[in-house]
């Protein structure tokens, strides 16, 4: 098989890293499609989440996200959204803003509904005002869930962000719709490597970030006796 | 803007498309639960290599569907296999961390009291452990097969869509009716599944509900 060789080649050739379609081009659209639509989408479902998390009230809107989330695929959003709001980022800048939503904002609510109570008692005892609960109690305990949805909303968006190239979008998808339009075996095969790279180094980092912040004594902070998979709702 | 005179002079097309998708989607929930629930099996009874089989399902999990696709033609071509390779892929880390957790779940002194009754292995894993797990492994099953449906639409790529397949030949002859046609078919088609699994669910687990309510 030739094909790692060609693909090696792909990524020596320096016509592969300048201009437009150069690697780093590419690399700077698909991040800043992910990142402007990551920040959209936390500053409208992080004070959802977390109000209805910290009064309690409105926990069927988080259950309701959750499911219409989870049944609106990501590409099949992307093509409706075509016809309305035109070819590339334009259509996806909106259904990455939906799709990374519904993560922010259930895991934002479950953080804040799980952190102990006595934790919340103690800081009203000590008379804080609901803003510093909020602020300096619960959004600290419940960090580590709050990032993890964060971190399932970014890793959604830098995936379907790939798809954007499908229909005439920028990004390193680029390499992949081309490699399929132009029957170009290295390039799509150099497209795929890149993109899946781009994933898993947002996932390390941000499972880096939640691990960072959980407290000490968390069962969930990971000990070489708990390597045991947790049940959590956060998937899919 | 929808023209449903298309629906109705394309209705057999649409039923052929929506029975590709729900058997792409059976085949892929299928082959990744007899994995999966080998895998968790073997997590169960050594422990230490649940982080390196998690940690790849992790990985396969978090590689964009249209990388894993692309990345497959050249190997596989545009086949109904390399759909499966892709979808069999996301399926494993959803269901293994379900089975897992359900058999964990198990409290020791039911297990003990099936030993003591005489129970071998076997039956004590089949008559006990597993119906015991089997809520925790329908939710996971049911998050598998919603999250396939959506998948389904992106293997359109590789010319194993379905649905997807009406979707984004709508998109390419700027036929709008036959992409929200599509989306609405998926979207209800994922509803229809999960509302499905969560009934057998309930049948296998008679003991949830009488306690339930």
């Amino acid at each position: 098989m030739e094909l790692p060789g060609e693909v090696v080649a792909w990524f020596a050739d320096p016509a592969n890293w300048t201009g437009t379609n150069g690697v780093p081009n590419r690399l700077v659209e698909h991040l800043r499609l992910s990142g402007i639509s990551m920040l959209v989408a936390a500053l409208i479902a992080l004070p959802i989440g977390l109000a209805i998390g910290h009064t309690g009230r409105g926990g069927f809107l988080a259950v309701i996200v959750a499911n219409l989330g989870r049944a609106v695929p990501s590409y099949a959003l992307l093509l409706v959204f075509l016809p309305i709001f035109g070819l590339g980022d334009a259509a996806a800048f909106p259904a990455l803003v939906l799709l990374a939503i519904p993560p922010i904002l259930v895991n934002a609510y479950t953080g804040l509904r799980e952190v102990d109570r006595d934790l919340v008692e103690a800081g009203r005892g000590m008379g804080m005002t609901e803003l510093q609960l909020l602020l300096q109690v619960e959004l600290r305990a419940a960090a580590p869930v709050i990032i993890a949805g964060l971190r399932i909303a970014a890793v959604a968006v830098v995936a379907t962000a790939t798809l954007a190239a499908l229909v005439a979008g920028g990004g390193l998808g680029r390499y992949i719709a081309d490699g399929f339009g132009l029957r170009r075996e290295d390039r799509l095969v150099a497209g795929a490597l890149l993109v899946a790279l781009l994933a898993l180094i947002v996932e390390r980092g941000f499972t880096f970030l939640e691990r960072r912040t959980l407290l000490p004594g968390d069962p969930r902070r990971p000990s070489a006796a708990d390597l045991a998979p947790a049940p959590r709702a956060d998937i899919g | 803007m929808i023209r449903w005179e298309w629906i109705t002079s394309n209705a057999s097309q649409l039923v052929e498309a929506t029975l590709d998708h729900l058997a792409l989607t059976a085949v892929a929930v299928s082959v990744g639960f007899a994995i999966s629930f080998l895998l968790s099996i073997v997590i169960v009874r050594q422990r230490r290599l649940a982080s390196a089989i998690t940690g790849t399902a992790g990985v396969l999990y978090t590689i964009p569907s249209l990388a894993l696709f692309a990345f497959l033609v050249p190997f596989t071509g545009l086949s109904f296999l390399s759909a499966q390779i892709g979808l069999v892929s996301y399926t494993l880390l959803i269901l293994i961390r379900n089975i897992v957790a359900g058999l964990d779940g198990v409290p020791a002194d039911v297990r003990e009291a099936a030993d003591g009754m005489g129970y071998g292995p076997a039956r004590r894993f089949l008559s006990v452990e597993l119906p015991l797990a089997m809520p925790l492994i329908i939710a996971g099953l049911r998050i598998a097969t919603v999250t396939t449906i959506g998948l389904v639409v992106v293997a359109a790529v590789i010319g194993q869509g379905g649905l997807g397949q009406v979707m984004v030949r709508g998109f390419n002859f700027r036929n709008d009716t036959a992409v929200y046609t599509g989306a609405v078919l998926i979207v209800v088609l994922a509803i229809m599944a999960d509302l499905l699994l969560a009934g057998i669910g309930r049948l296998v687990t008679p003991w949830a509900r009488a306690r339930g309510s």
